[in-house]
């Protein structure tokens, strides 16, 4: 009987070894480096302290946490208000052309986003396609600024990131059960009741889903506002790297991102009362 | 006519998804420096490009990665998910819980503290730290691409073949890989593409030894706007849109 169990173990075991190695044990370090001190030749030293914990109480600090909060709230916000109409719109389309603007959906989702933000610097530019067609149109004479400010930024985190908000919703607004629908109508409900009593809480997993997908990486993508919005605007993920990469200062990056990961893990939480009676497996399939 | 405004902002959400990509394509075949004017088709930022042998090395180094990283990542991350489906085991909801967090934390969470563990232990920035970041944040894509492919097989063909006296081997050799193989090709495209894109994981494990393609791309765009650089991103997104389209076209669910 051996033999036949052999796969099994094989295949956890595996799987197992490498998430322990590579996923767990690492995260546990960043834990550990963040209450140890930072030392110009040894990266860290002890002793255990929470000196990182409480330096994250400064001033400064507290700004850049209050800026990429509010940064990624607003481009959260903005792809949930543009995203949730358009997803809507597709789901209950009936057209053979759905299949394909799914697909035009799903390809922003895996392509480059490095390459996607680099192709918003060709719009945004001085001379680029924006002021041109602006300028000769006549609304401006001479060019606006628009790259290296923070509505460039969140210009471009709203554009690497909508199609998070919309994959989530277009699955879970697929599924809702026209039925529902007819019935809130034909109990006199309007427009805006079956919106709110019906169709809202039916698709929050999908809105709760969205908002994850797009929070957290609009907090730390720090190629965008490095890019984008010139040396002014840091946000936490442009805070954590330049702790371990220029300051090296790992003790300090770690007790960030810890912090940054227990938010994850709030909001997870949220997400996963919510959807404690669902299937398993609706993320992103 | 009441349906023409939700069609144009449908239109409209699709050119901001696309006219950026678009622009970037047309310019990289504009035959001038730095103007917006169209200066006539040419390829000669595409010749230049080609003519770079250090952006060579770098294609080279992100291809031979990529490959590493996808097949490694496609056998680890199906076999678990075959595992996750199949049998019933302690942990299993941790596993699960474990893949979906991992799909959610950010990039830079993963970067640092693997930067952490392979300093630690000594292992110097270059292929080898590469090549295992690569392979474990493409692990949790690969367990959700496979799995949601086999909750949608009959699961008493299963049964009929354990009935038959087929042992797991031979299910797996002879049930299961015959189902599953457009899954498990579209599993290795998408991780693929995602290590060939890499940036914010592969920033902090890279070494000053091993260049690879994303890294490379952001430091030139880094340094300027260039039409080489229109060029490279033209066909980078040209490739990659190619590999998704065929994952997409594997992993399509039969009506």
């Amino acid at each position: 009987m051996k033999n036949e169990h052999s796969f099994k173990y094989f295949s956890l075991s595996v799987i197992w070894v490498w998430l322990l190695i590579f996923a767990l044990v690492p995260f546990g370090l960043v834990t550990i480096a963040s209450f140890l001190s930072h030392s110009d030749n040894h990266l860290v030293e002890l002793p255990f302290n929470f000196n990182n914990y409480k330096q994250l109480g400064n001033a400064v600090y507290l700004k850049i946490f209050r800026e990429s909060f509010y940064i990624a709230g607003g481009c959260t916000a903005l792809c949930l208000l543009f995203g949730y109409p358009f997803a809507y719109l597709i789901a209950r389309m009936q057209s053979r052309f759905r299949n394909l603007l799914v697909l035009l959906i799903i390809i922003p989702f895996w392509t480059s986003s490095l390459i996607r933000t680099y192709s918003m610097i060709t719009l945004l530019k001085p001379r680029g396609l924006i002021n041109s067609i602006l300028m000769w149109l006549g609304v401006i004479h001479k060019p606006l600024s628009l790259l290296f400010t923070d509505t460039a930024v969140m210009i471009g985190l709203v554009y690497n990131l909508l199609p998070f908000m919309v994959l989530p919703l277009l699955t879970n607004i697929e599924r809702l059960d026209d039925r529902l629908i007819d019935a809130a109508r034909d109990l006199g409900a309007n427009r805006f009741t079956t919106f709110r009593k019906i169709i809202l809480p039916l698709t929050m997993p999908g809105i709760l889903a969205g908002c994850l997908l797009v929070f957290l990486p609009a907090m730390t993508i720090f190629y965008i506002p490095d890019l984008l919005g010139g040396s002014k605007s840091i946000l936490l993920g442009n805070l954590i790297q330049n702790q371990f990469l220029v300051a090296q200062n790992w003790p300090l990056g770690s007790a960030i991102s810890i912090v940054f990961t227990v938010l994850l893990l709030i909001l997870l939480l949220i997400y996963w009362r919510n959807m404690r009676d669902r299937l398993e497996g609706d993320l992103l399939t | 006519m009441k349906r023409l405004p939700f069609a144009l902002y449908i239109a409209a959400v699709f050119i901001f998804f696309y006219l950026p990509i678009f622009v970037l394509i047309v310019y990289s075949f504009n035959n001038a420096q730095y103007s917006l004017l169209w200066h006539g088709f040419s390829t000669r930022w595409y010749h230049e490009l080609f003519a770079d042998h250090d952006l060579w090395v770098a294609v080279m180094h992100s291809l031979t990665l990529g490959v590493f990283a996808a097949t490694s990542a496609m056998i680890i991350g199906s076999l678990a998910a075959i595992s996750l489906y199949r049998y019933d085991f302690r942990g299993r909801q941790f596993l699960y819980g474990l893949i979906f967090i991992l799909i959610l934390s950010p990039d830079i969470v993963m970067g640092i503290s693997l930067l952490i563990l392979f300093s630690l232990v000594n292992v110097a920035l270059g292929f080898w730290s590469l090549l295992l970041a690569h392979i474990t944040f493409c692990i949790p894509f690969v367990v959700v691409t496979v799995y949601s492919r086999i909750v949608s097989f009959d699961e008493y063909i299963f049964e009929a073949a354990k009935d038959l006296g087929a042992t797991d081997m031979i299910i797996f050799n002879r049930v299961i890989l015959p189902l599953l193989w457009p899954a498990l090709l579209a599993s290795w495209l998408l991780s693929f593409t995602l290590s060939v894109d890499d940036v914010i994981i592969s920033y902090f494990v890279a070494g000053p030894d091993f260049e690879i393609l994303p890294l490379k791309i952001y430091s030139m765009v880094r340094t300027g706007v260039k039409p080489e650089i229109n060029a490279l991103c033209a066909v980078t997104f040209g490739i990659t849109l190619t590999l998704v389209l065929i994952s997409q076209l594997l992993l399509r669910k039969k009506q």
